[in-house]
């Protein structure tokens, strides 16, 4: 028996298979800098899917969310009815073999790392809690769809439109109001809008920072003056049957306006100018 | 029961129902409470208490009420300490009665389709469990075919719940099997009431007969009882009180377990005595629970059948182990 | 109207006759011993008469409106049933409530006679006993003692003595004879011969769903109709207190 010496120990072993991983990453980013913007982009988040449609190139977008067909929770129903749609689900996007998969920091993370796994790239977007969040949304999504400057452009015209719409005072005071109580305070998007629309909110005054659940009590305890309901689903729910309570409706009839917080409130994209416009002449008109 | 235990849980009644009204998250004073009940002087403070918290402290009132009286019913009728109606199935059965009017639309064109639909589920399973069990409920066979007919309700439930286009009702199936008070509304109270009524009506009507059916059917029938004339009372009286109930506050099971079980040494275990104890009882445990849920977890819809479980189910593990021991099993 | 007719009585179960060609009558005063070997259809004969399952043929009980049978005649059903831990003197009372107006409280004529009917079985040491808490024979003397608080004309038992011991069967008996002699009709069915010869006016055997005899005792409890029936031997004689039949051998 002839003992070679051994030419790979532990330690060599460890490097080569570093030094291999290296060579692939750095492969990988040349490829991705070589071949320019994606041209097959898939979007499994209502958010993602709106912004992705508003600044994709002709064919660069291959797939939305069916969320987005869902008529009560979407604001560019109409575009998207262009779209094929997924459900979300790891294997159907990885069948439609796209080189980006937008998908929001909520999507669920099993879906995410084993799309990740099989070395399709997923960007997550962060769920958008202010009005000021909202262009750097934009960006991102341009800059990762290499639509930069549609996305500064498309940036540029909503700060134009948002300053042009934006109240200064806030004197008179709104109620969110959703299912389950559900309600939304300082420090997210809604909270934002109604302030820009020139209310006050009054889950605010509560304490309430995010969203949350306030109490039917102490939401008709703060009397709001305006109370916006959060839009009922076809079908029945017990949860919803806090919309149109007795007690709720008796707020709603001390003034004649109401609203209905809809479509334009979920995601945090230039749709939200319609949402403030639309409080604003309540605001005017109440 | 002497006139001094009715003396006591009437007065435990009427100062569960004030507290009631007196606990919840918009922070009146008992004063302010009470004006703003009575006479209505601020709008805010009025709408707090005539239509969330005056409905809620009703509903407790009459949903315990009738889940006390449907239990103690029961249990006259099937000679058997176990027969509850949510344990065998009948608050679950009314649950999905309930739910199909919701999800069907059936509640939404006439007021009156939820507490029927809840009483048409609630005597296919009262029908069931009698077919069932037979003239004298053994335990065995009453508690099996609850469990059976308690799962499959349960499990249609869940798929129509699961099936309807509305995101909210798949996680209302929590609501439906524990039961909750919390945000109903006087409506709520005007549909559910005239049924509690009738049922209790029903029910009380009979007590004589359930005494009678101590002996047996055999004797109870020779002794005047028509036998054929109680069942068809028991079912719609059953089933009326515990489909409205379920109707408006969801499944709140062991009520009917507990209450009878701690009231039958103190009125002598008189079956007709029971009865009118029960819907006292039922009234106070779940007034109690109702207040308990909103001064544990003041910012949460905790469910009302959870806290009666806890209560109830280790009760009713006693039962079990005593009915085995007594042979009955 | 203490009177029980049956004329071409018969019940059936299904296919198959439990009992045919039953004709027979009682009268007040007479304290009757239904005798027959297991199955020959003694109970399905006092359950049929009283209504409580279908017959063909007449009854006069059945013919009754419930609540006016329930004033007439008294039932003690063989199952022992107690379902609740009532007291001994409510699980009595509850032999008032054919006397009951709906709704209506006990009268002292009620609590009269669940007083009576206690003591005549030697309750009245029991009466806040909790009756499920007893053993099987003071509980059987407890419904018994229920039957006799309904206070009717007519008394129907299904082997009342069943379970009691000798001192409480003789006790029992008694009462059943002098409740007869007080002007009831008292019909008992019963697997004691013994006690049936000594205490009852008038017996009646029944086979395979037919009565095969029918009187007094010392006319019907004979040698071959022990035989015949019963297959047993018996030593019969006579005594101060009245016939005595004690089974002696099984003839197979």
């Amino acid at each position: 028996m002839k003992l070679t010496a051994p030419l790979t120990g532990p330690s060599t072993l460890a490097l080569r298979r570093v030094s291999k991983a290296l060579g692939a990453a750095l492969a990988l980013w040349a490829g991705a800098a070589l071949a320019g913007p994606p041209e097959r982009v898939v979007s499994i988040n209502l958010c993602t899917d709106q912004l992705a449609m508003m600044l994709a190139a002709p064919g660069q977008l291959i797939s939305v969310s069916h969320i987005s067909h869902d008529p009560n929770v979407s604001v560019m129903l109409e575009q998207a009815q262009n779209y094929p749609v997924n459900y979300g689900q790891g294997e159907e996007v990885f069948q439609l073999s796209p080189d980006l998969v937008l998908a929001g920091t909520f999507t669920s993370s099993y879906t995410v790392s084993l799309l990740r796994r099989l070395g399709v790239e997923v960007a997550q977007l962060p769920i958008v809690n202010s009005l000021d969040a909202i262009p750097d949304n934009i960006l991102e999504v341009g800059r990762l769809l290499g639509r930069e400057v549609e996305a500064i452009a498309l940036v540029a015209q909503f700060e134009a439109d948002l300053t042009a719409l934006r109240a200064d005072s806030s004197d008179m005071r709104a109620a969110l109001h959703y299912a389950n109580n559900y309600t939304s305070g300082e420090r997210s998007l809604a909270h934002e809008i109604l302030t820009a629309a020139g209310f006050a909110n009054v889950a605010a005054e509560a304490g309430l920072v995010g969203g949350g659940t306030l109490a039917m009590e102490r939401l008709v305890m703060l009397m709001p003056d305006l109370v916006i309901s959060g839009q009922p689903y076809p079908g029945a729910s017990r949860s919803e049957d806090v919309l149109h309570h007795p007690a709720m409706d008796a707020l709603r009839a001390r003034h004649a306006a109401h609203a209905l917080a809809d479509a334009e409130w979920v995601c945090g994209t230039p749709a939200v100018l319609r949402a403030i416009a639309r409080l604003a002449m309540l605001h005017e008109g109440g | 029961m002497s006139r001094v235990l009715w003396g006591v849980g009437v007065a435990g009644l009427v100062g569960l129902s004030v507290a009631s009204l007196l606990i919840g998250p918009a922070g009146l004073t008992p004063l302010q409470a009470v004006s703003a009940l009575i006479r209505g002087d601020a709008l805010a403070e009025t709408l707090v208490m005539r239509e969330i918290r005056l409905p809620r402290a009703i509903l407790a009132v009459l949903v315990g009420a009738a889940l006390g009286l449907g239990g103690a019913a029961m249990q006259g009728y099937l000679r058997n300490p176990l027969a509850e109606p949510g344990l065998i199935g009948v608050s679950g059965s009314a649950a999905l009665g309930a739910v199909l009017a919701l999800q069907t639309g059936l509640a939404a064109a006439h007021v009156l389709a939820l507490p029927f639909a809840a009483l048409a589920g609630a005597v296919l399973a009262v029908l069931i469990i009698l077919a069932l069990a037979g003239p004298r409920g053994g335990s065995i066979t009453l508690i099996l075919a609850g469990i059976a007919v308690s799962a499959l309700a349960g499990a249609l439930t869940s798929l129509v719940l699961n099936l309807s286009p509305n995101p909210f009702a798949a996680s209302e199936i929590v609501f439906w099997m524990m039961g909750s008070l919390q945000d109903r509304s006087m409506i709520h109270v005007w549909i559910s009431a005239p049924f509690i009524g009738l049922g209790a009506l029903i029910l009380l009507s009979q007590g004589r007969n359930f005494d009678a059916l101590t002996l047996g059917e055999d004797a109870a029938a020779s002794m005047g009882v028509h036998l054929g004339r109680l069942r068809l009372a028991l079912v719609l009286g059953v089933a009326s009180m515990v489909g409205a109930a379920t109707a408006v506050a969801g499944a709140i099971g062991f009520v009917g377990l507990v209450v009878p079980h701690i009231l039958r040494p103190l009125v002598g275990a008189r079956p007709s005595a029971l009865l009118p104890a029960s819907a006292l009882g039922g009234a106070v445990l779940v007034l109690m629970a109702d207040i308990a849920v909103r001064v544990i977890l003041p910012t949460r819809d905790l469910k009302l059948g959870v806290l009666t479980a806890i209560v109830g189910a280790p009760l009713f593990l006693h039962l079990i182990y005593k009915t085995r021991l007594q042979g009955q099993l | 109207m203490t009177e029980l007719v049956l004329s071409d009585f018969a019940v059936s179960r299904g296919p198959c006759d439990v009992l045919r060609d039953i004709n027979l009558s009682v009268g007040p005063r007479e304290c009757v011993g239904l005798l027959g070997p297991n199955g020959a259809g003694k109970t399905t004969l006092l359950r049929g008469a009283l209504g409580l399952m279908p017959h063909r043929g007449g009854s006069s009980l059945s013919a009754l409106p419930l609540a006016m049978r329930a004033q007439t005649v008294a039932w003690l059903p063989q199952a022992r049933e107690i379902a609740w831990p009532m007291s001994v003197e409510s699980v009595v009372a509850l032999g008032r409530l054919p006397h009951l107006g709906h709704g209506a409280h006990p009268t002292p004529d009620d609590q009269n006679a669940i007083d009576w009917a206690l003591s005549r079985l030697g309750l009245d040491s029991f009466r806040q006993r909790i009756a499920t808490q007893l053993s099987g024979g003071e509980q059987a003397r407890v419904l018994i003692a229920r039957a006799l608080a309904q206070a009717t004309p007519i008394l129907m038992v299904d082997e009342p003595a069943a379970g009691l011991d000798p001192a409480h069967q003789l006790t029992l008996m008694q009462t059943l004879q002098s409740e007869a002699r007080a002007g009831r009709m008292v019909i008992a069915s019963m697997h004691d011969l013994g006690l049936a010869a000594r205490f009852c006016t008038r017996l009646i055997v029944l086979s395979h769903g037919q009565i095969v005899a029918d009187g007094r005792p010392e006319r019907v409890l004979t040698r071959e109709l022990l035989a015949d029936v019963f297959q047993i031997r018996a030593h019969i004689s006579y005594s101060d207190d009245g016939p005595v039949v004690q089974p002696v051998g099984v003839i197979w």
